[in-house]
Order: C-alpha cells, then sequence, then structure tokens
C-alpha cells in the first residue's frame, strides 16, 4: 500500500505543485525517487510530530495540500492535540497517512501497534476517516483525498487484498464496495484484513455459506445505507478489522444500526479484545494468535449461524 | 495610528470584558496589551476590510487565554464592532475566553491549549518563502508556554530552515500558572537558550513602546536566522493592584475592584 500511495502521490504532485509531502523522519528509501523528482514538494520535519502537524497546518492554511507521513501512531497519538485543535478545528487541508496500521510492525511491540488509531480518529470532529483495503483503494483513495477539503487520517497497512477493482469501477468516497454479492451473511471489512476477509469468503463458499463483502474503505463518513441494506437482506452481520472492537469499524456500525431502528438478525464484531499485545511476532501470526485470521473469521461465522443466541427479528425497533 | 492610545483601549475593553463576562487571565492581557498595540499600530501589516488579503502580515497569539486582548485590538482596528466586544464569555457568543477565529475575522489561528501556536507560525512563515512572499508571521508566546516541548520543536525547525520572516514575541512577565517562572521551571538563562538554537534575539522593556517598535522595525535582525524579542513585562501592568500578583492570571474584577482598576486605566 505503501508504494502504491506514494507512487500515486508522485504523479498527482506532477500536475499539482500544492501537494507537499512531510515525512517525520521515516521512510528510509521510500521517497528517494519522490524527493528527488520534486524536491520543493517535499520535508523531513525531523522526530517531532508535534511541531510536524503544527506546520502542517499553517502549510496547508497558506494553500498547501500537506500529506503529512509517519508510521503507526506516531501522527496521531503523539501530537492528537495538534490534529484536533489545530488542523480539524481549522479545516486545515492536512491529510495524514500512517503506514502500518494494526499489526503491520506486530513484531517491533505495542509502541508499533496502531490497534486504536480508527475510534480515536473518528471520534475527532471535522476528520474523515479512509481504511483502504486493497491497492485499488489506496491509489484511487490518495487522489481523492486531493479532492476532498480538510483533514483526513489515512491509515495504510503492510497487507493489502491485491487489485479486487472490476472493470471500469468508479471509486466513490464515502461509499462502500461490495466486493462479494452473497445473501446468507455479510462481512464487513476495513483496512488492509480485506485479504484474511475475502479468504474466509471462500472457505465459507466451500461449506456453503455465502457471504456478502462489503470493504469500508471510508469509515468516517460511514455508507449507512449499504449497511442497513445488508441487515435486512442477509442472516447476520459481522464486523472485522485488525483493531480494538471498540469505537472502530464495529463500534461505528452498531451504532448505525441502533440509530436507524435496524438490527440485523445476528451480529458481530470480530476484531481485538485482549488489551495490548505484549506478545510480539509478525501480522500474520498476531492475526492467528488474536483469531482475526482467515480460518478465524470463518469458524466465527459458523459458530454465530449455528448459536441459539436470542435471534433479533429484522427491522423491529419499534420507533423506527 | 497612536499605540500608547490603542494600548490603553486594549485594557479598558479587556477590563469591562473579562468583568461582564467573569473571566480569568487580566493579568495575562495586561502584560502583552503594549506589544499588540505597537504591533497592530505601528508593524503589522493588514486592512481590516479584507481580513484575507493575501499579502498581510500573520498574527498568532499562542498564549491564548489572553484572547480578550486580540478580540479588542481586532475591534478598535475595525475588524468588527466594537460593540461586539460585550458579547465576550456570554452564552452562545463565538468569543470564547481562549482566542477562537471562527466568525472572528482578523484571528488567524485559534489557540487556548499552550505550545501550538509557534509550529503552525513556522509552516505560514515556511510557505511564504517557498512562494516568494514578503509577508511575515508574529507569533506572542507567554513564558509559561516556554515549558511545553513542542515550543522548542519549533525553535528547533524555524532555524533550521532560516525563517528570517517569523518573529517571536515572548511576554516574560515572570509569572505563570501557579507560582513564579523561577520557582516553577526556571528558564534562565533564556537569551542563551534561544541563541544556541540559531535565533537572533534582542531584549526589550515590553511596555515601552519605542523600544518594541525599534526593535520589530529592525526585522529581520541578520539574515537567515528567525528573530525572538524577549519583552520583561510586569503581569498585570496598568493597575497597581493587579501587577506582579499570580492572583490576576484568574480573579475577575469585580465592583469595587472593577471601579478602581477602571480608574487608574483611565487616568493615563
Amino acid at each position: 500500500m505503501r508504494d502504491a500511495f506514494i507512487r500515486i502521490l508522485g504523479e498527482e504532485a506532477k500536475k499539482d505543485p500544492r501537494i507537499l509531502l512531510i515525512t517525520g523522519d521515516l521512510g528510509f528509501k521510500v521517497f528517494d525517487e519522490y524527493s528527488q523528482k520534486y524536491p520543493k514538494q517535499f520535508l523531513n520535519a525531523g522526530v517531532a510530530e508535534q511541531n510536524m502537524m503544527g506546520l502542517a497546518t499553517g502549510l496547508a492554511l497558506e494553500g498547501r495540500i500537506v500529506f503529512v507521513y509517519s508510521i503507526a501512531n506516531f501522527p496521531i497519538l503523539r501530537c492528537l492535540e495538534q490534529v484536533r485543535n489545530d488542523a480539524c478545528y481549522h479545516q486545515a487541508n492536512v491529510k495524514i497517512v500512517s503506514i502500518g496500521g494494526g499489526f503491520s510492525y506486530g513484531a517491533l511491540g505495542i509502541s508499533h501497534h496502531a490497534t486504536e488509531d480508527l475510534s480515536i480518529m473518528r471520534a475527532l470532529p471535522e476528520i474523515s476517516v479512509m481504511a483502504p483495503g486493497d491497492l485499488w483503494e489506496t491509489e484511487e483513495a490518495t487522489k481523492t483525498l486531493i479532492d476532498i477539503p480538510g483533514t483526513c487520517y489515512f491509515r495504510l497497512d503492510k497487507s493489502n487484498a491485491g487489485y479486487t477493482n472490476k472493470d471500469l469501477e468508479k471509486f466513490e468516497f464515502g461509499k462502500a464496495r461490495c466486493l462479494k454479492e452473497g445473501t446468507d451473511i455479510t462481512l464487513v471489512s476495513t483496512g488492509g484484513i480485506l485479504n484474511e476477509v475475502l479468504k474466509a469468503y471462500e472457505l465459507l463458499k466451500e461449506q456453503n455459506i455465502h457471504c456478502r463483502v462489503l470493504s469500508f474503505h471510508t469509515l468516517k463518513p460511514l455508507d449507512e445505507k449499504s449497511l442497513l441494506k445488508a441487515a435486512g437482506e442477509t442472516e447476520a452481520v459481522l464486523t472485522i478489522e485488525e483493531h480494538t472492537v471498540e469505537g472502530g469499524l464495529g463500534g461505528a456500525v452498531a451504532e448505525c444500526f441502533l440509530e436507524n431502528g435496524v438490527l440485523p438478525r445476528k451480529f458481530q464484531r470480530i476484531g481485538l479484545r485482549a488489551g495490548f499485545s505484549s506478545i510480539v511476532g509478525s501480522q500474520n501470526y498476531l492475526r492467528k494468535i488474536y483469531e482475526i485470521d482467515a480460518q478465524s473469521i470463518a469458524e466465527k461465522v459458523v459458530r454465530l449461524l449455528n448459536s441459539d443466541r436470542p435471534k433479533m427479528a429484522p427491522n423491529t425497533i419499534s420507533n423506527k | 495610528m497612536d499605540s500608547k492610545k490603542l494600548s490603553q483601549k486594549i485594557r479598558l475593553h479587556s477590563l469591562r470584558m473579562t468583568s461582564r463576562g467573569e473571566s480569568s487571565h487580566i493579568g495575562s492581557v495586561f502584560s502583552m496589551a503594549d506589544i499588540l498595540a505597537v504591533l497592530y499600530a505601528k508593524i503589522l501589516r493588514y486592512d481590516p476590510k479584507r481580513p484575507k488579503w493575501e499579502d498581510r502580515d500573520r498574527f498568532i497569539l499562542s498564549k491564548g487565554h489572553a484572547g480578550a486582548g486580540v478580540y479588542a485590538v481586532l475591534a478598535e482596528c475595525g475588524f468588527f464592532p466594537i460593540s461586539k466586544l460585550d458579547d465576550h464569555y456570554k452564552d452562545g457568543s463565538d468569543l470564547s475566553g481562549h482566542v477562537s477565529h471562527k466568525g472572528i475575522p482578523g484571528v488567524e489561528i485559534s489557540t487556548g491549549s499552550l505550545g501550538h501556536g509557534l509550529s503552525i507560525g513556522s509552516g505560514m512563515a515556511l510557505a511564504a518563502k517557498m512562494d516568494d512572499f514578503d509577508r511575515r508571521t508574529f507569533v506572542v508566546l507567554s513564558d509559561g508556554e516556554c515549558d511545553e516541548g513542542s515550543i522548542w520543536e519549533a525553535v528547533l525547525f524555524s532555524s533550521h530552515h532560516r525563517l528570517d520572516n517569523l518573529t517571536v514575541i515572548v511576554d516574560y512577565n515572570k509569572i505563570q500558572s501557579l507560582a513564579s517562572v523561577e520557582e516553577t521551571l526556571n528558564l534562565e538563562p533564556f537569551k542563551d537558550k534561544w541563541e544556541s538554537f540559531g535565533w537572533n534575539v534582542n531584549e526589550v522593556d515590553g511596555h515601552d513602546h519605542d523600544q518594541l517598535e525599534s526593535a520589530l522595525q529592525s526585522i529581520p535582525f541578520q539574515k537567515d536566522r528567525p528573530n525572538c524579542i524577549i519583552a520583561h513585562t510586569i503581569k498585570g501592568k496598568g493597575v497597581s493592584f493587579m501587577e506582579n500578583q499570580v492572583l490576576w492570571h484568574y480573579r475577575t474584577a469585580k465592583n469595587e475592584e472593577y471601579a478602581a482598576a477602571l480608574r487608574e486605566l483611565e487616568k493615563v
């Protein structure tokens, strides 16, 4: 995803001199070509994230489209107040790019596990939140970020689902993509874990369970329409994220259902529930440990479908 | 414009605003009232009819708690009607206790949490350099604010990028939130710190308009180096019983205190 992002950004920077990429002293070798081609559109702000975010705001308010790049939690948590007060409140054109969503840097330890970023970022006012699931979404979202005004959090991942786009497909900001049209259950995914979700889809297909797969490259604003449709048309809705279940995709989806008075028959949030991971390992290893890999997702789907937990009748909240 | 008269008006408006609205920080406004007055009367390039004029100088109050002073100076300079100041700190008002830009022409940046303004100012100054504009950026910091690490990140950045179009004025009144700067986190040797980070420093009496104007007129002090004016000030300056008192970081002047303060300020 990182390479796709920087390639597209380079293409866009060539056309639009307002684009400025600022790194917080990270991205060894990643920016060599970009910085050589567009030296006036590249800046290393050093290891000083608070200053970097304020600086980005100042530059954005003077007309630049600023992409601030760092890894994991560094561009958001170290400088959360600068993101909130400076970038968001001033509606500055600052696009915060974090490479290393979830367990992308799993072996580096909890400082590098970006596992609460989506919920924290989506809680901020006047910000968009995007987490592409495949390379096409990454490319299209990068272009979109240039066009949409204001502050955005852009979560990139080491894993991805390749290219899942159909011929002539159009990317729409704020609109989930339906990758599989199943009617048994719905798998709702955000970020690079889409690759596990698509593998789970295949595993379930072998068991004659036909999943609908929705990729939420945009988490905020949330595409409620696709969710409400899925709740009405499929037996269960499961959300899958490499992220805490608290307040991220799963939280957003649950809020959407309840507030709209539409309940899926069965609902489950698949994500992280075990607190910090003091265990380290590769992204794939940690996905297995925390049961968010394809096999675990498929097993959870089967268990949910077979469970006798009280079924909620669809569409029955009386105030609807 | 007469900077002395302007500083008196800033103090009078701010006293009325904080007393009516029962807000804090009058001592912090008074310590920088002369700095604001000299900037707006003599130094800054602006046009109140075109608050977003591209060539305007940028002014950021990083010590946002003294926002009443900024609202007062902007009203006096014609950015919005003086009568609007009556709304300060009231229910439904957009004139918040800490300075906010939303709906207020002339306020460049909203602040309130300390340590933010200089980084934003650095970005604005860098943008001017990149675009070859001669506009300048001025940031007023408090002394207590210099406890924030983010200030020193920005100080480092600005000298590295040779932002000689950026000027910091530190309102060095030597009193912070609970006690003196010396007792809390001593900043001395303060001038040496700025210089060692690559800034050119000019120390002035922050209530002497001639000294302030002369320092500000000589910017940039040296090509390729950012400018720091350490303005030695008195917290609560202008009202005898408020001067050098931590209390007036918080207290609102009411009744007799208000009348006494008003008398002293009107006498000037």
